[in-house]
């Protein structure tokens, strides 16, 4: 029987066929303008809600860094040191190079902030003695990539004779963080679903689209064309909704950072912060764009391969 | 070319459409099918392109035991027959070049080689000058050598036609006719269903009979005596 063309030239006639098919099933969607901007529409906002979880956390979880100054160490002394002595033992810890400032609560003065705040005001009148030990209140300074440092900085402090107990005012910072690690499984969950809903939209677009060429699968199929040529255009029909979506979704993204970045600066500012908006970085822009392109891939390649063998020329 | 050994067909529900059919096709020959609709003629030819497969008995085609070829590979033995069908299966939503070039683009020929291979088919079917038209622009005979140009364009070693001048007029009907004892001269086998007889004994041409599934009279099959090998 007789062959096909020459084995040498078919890997460049392969590469001009897909990207001949490439280009053409771009064609094909130009030509029906509405619905294929309806489909990229769906998929876009399907990706935005996700894609706007995952900044407004990202923000959120940049905006708590910066709280880490306020991130404080107690040193509670020993009832038996004296003033002097705390006194000294504050002069060096102002040099230490992990310390950003340390300041001294005396027994007097603890005692009063204790008066105000527990509303035990006038039952403490009766101690014969201050009870209070003098406390040295430390502003760390915090690496973010190194937390543990703050862990060995307490030992540190911990260890000094003077010392009773050194505490760690962090409990409302882990709180912060654990919520923050229970909104980003909720993202991921809600992100999943959406993921899967894009490929259920793409999916049976392409569905449809099997539907209406079904004549021309029939003829094909008729004159020799392999599954996996008939499959191509319909899978590169799910990559450009999978691409088109995933720009419109980036888009979509952006603007809204753009409209809400104003009114949150206004805020930032009555709180005294010079916090901004952090929008999609380029990695992020290119994970939401191939995570796009994947799932329009995947949702044809679903629709293709359950709805190709159905059309079979009889 | 095409080689029947017993095969028989049942549909699904106990419609037996061809009961032991042994026939032999020599290759580069040209061969009629004929009988009433419902004979087995399409069947028959639905078997040769693998669109069905037989319930028994075995296909042999160009050597090729048919019964042997997977599904997957099926689309292989299709590119090396031309199918022409009655209603001429032309896609209406491109020109009639892009139709006939179809089984090139599949088989992944070279642009330059596609554009000169189609205009020649087109050329042999009297239709180059249409070959930016839409089809359904055309009448029926004129689309229907569509049909046969993206039947011959590759080069196929055997034709085969599905009542092809069913809807034309007589006068029509014989100029297709001709058409494939052209393309039969050239070496190519050809093997045409149709019902009309008197047709046939016009262009004096041998037959396979079919009548309710059996053949009723072989004029094709070549004799012991003959040389002819299959």
């Amino acid at each position: 029987m007789r062959k096909g063309p020459q084995t040498n030239t078919l890997l460049i006639t392969y590469f001009i066929h897909h990207l001949r098919v490439l280009l053409g099933s771009l064609g094909r969607l130009t030509r029906q303008p509405l619905s294929t901007l309806m489909t990229m529409a769906v998929i876009a906002i399907a990706l935005t809600l996700p894609a706007g979880l995952y900044l407004a956390l990202n923000n959120i979880s940049g905006l708590s860094a910066g709280w880490d100054s306020s991130t404080k160490i107690s040193l509670f002394l020993h009832t038996e040191a004296d003033e002097k002595q705390a006194r000294t033992l504050l002069g060096r810890l102002q040099l230490h190079n992990e310390i950003e400032q340390v300041s001294l609560i005396s027994k007097d003065q603890g005692l009063e902030q204790f008066k105000q705040l527990s509303g035990f005001g006038d039952a403490l009148e009766f101690l014969e003695s201050n009870p209070l030990p003098i406390v040295l209140v430390i502003q760390p300074i915090i690496d973010p990539n190194r937390p543990d440092r703050i862990d060995q900085l307490l030992h540190e402090l911990e260890s000094e004779k003077l010392v009773e107990l050194a505490q760690l005012d962090m409990q409302w910072v882990k709180r912060l963080y654990a919520l923050l690690e229970i909104a980003h499984r909720v993202i991921w969950a809600i992100g999943g679903l959406l993921g899967l809903a894009v490929l259920l939209i793409v999916g049976n677009t392409i569905r449809l689209d099997i539907q209406n060429r079904r004549a021309e699968i029939e003829v094909s199929k008729l004159i020799g064309a392999s599954n996996a040529f008939i499959r191509r255009p319909f899978l590169y029909t799910g990559f450009w909704y999978g691409l088109s979506g995933g720009l419109l979704a980036w888009l979509l993204t952006t603007l809204s950072l753009y409209m809400l970045a104003a009114p949150v600066e206004k805020l930032a500012l009555l709180y005294h912060s010079d916090f901004q908006l952090s929008g999609l970085d380029s990695g992020d822009t290119i994970n939401l764009i191939m995570i796009s392109c994947g799932l329009g891939l995947l949702g044809s390649w679903l629709a293709v391969g359950r709805h190709l063998d159905e059309i079979e020329p009889s | 070319m095409i080689h029947f050994d017993n095969v028989s067909k049942r549909y699904p529900g106990g419609f037996e459409a061809l009961s032991q059919v042994s026939f032999r096709l020599p290759r580069g020959k040209i061969g009629y099918l004929t009988g009433h609709s419902g004979a087995g003629k399409s069947t028959l030819l639905k078997l040769i392109a693998l669109i069905e497969r037989p319930s028994r008995g075995q296909i042999i085609l160009d050597g090729a035991n048919l019964s042997h070829i997977s599904n997957r590979h099926v689309p292989y033995v299709r590119r090396n027959i031309g199918i022409i069908f009655q209603n001429h299966h032309l896609l209406y939503d491109r020109t009639v070049f892009d139709n006939v070039a179809m089984p090139l683009v599949i088989q992944g020929y070279r642009h330059r080689e596609i554009q000169s291979r189609t205009r020649a088919a087109l050329d042999q079917v009297g239709l180059l000058s249409k070959a930016k038209s839409d089809p359904i622009t055309l009448s029926g005979g004129e689309q229907q050598r569509v049909g046969i140009a993206r039947a011959i364009v590759h080069k196929p070693a055997l034709l085969l036609a599905d009542e092809p001048t069913g809807n034309l007029d007589p006068e029509l009907s014989l100029e297709i006719m001709e058409l494939f004892a052209r393309f039969n001269q050239v070496g190519t086998s050809v093997l045409i269903a149709s019902h009309d007889l008197d047709l046939i004994q016009q262009l004096g041409a041998r037959a396979l009979s079919l009548k309710q599934g059996r053949v009723f009279d072989d004029e094709i099959s070549p004799r012991d005596d003959d040389a002819g090998a299959a």
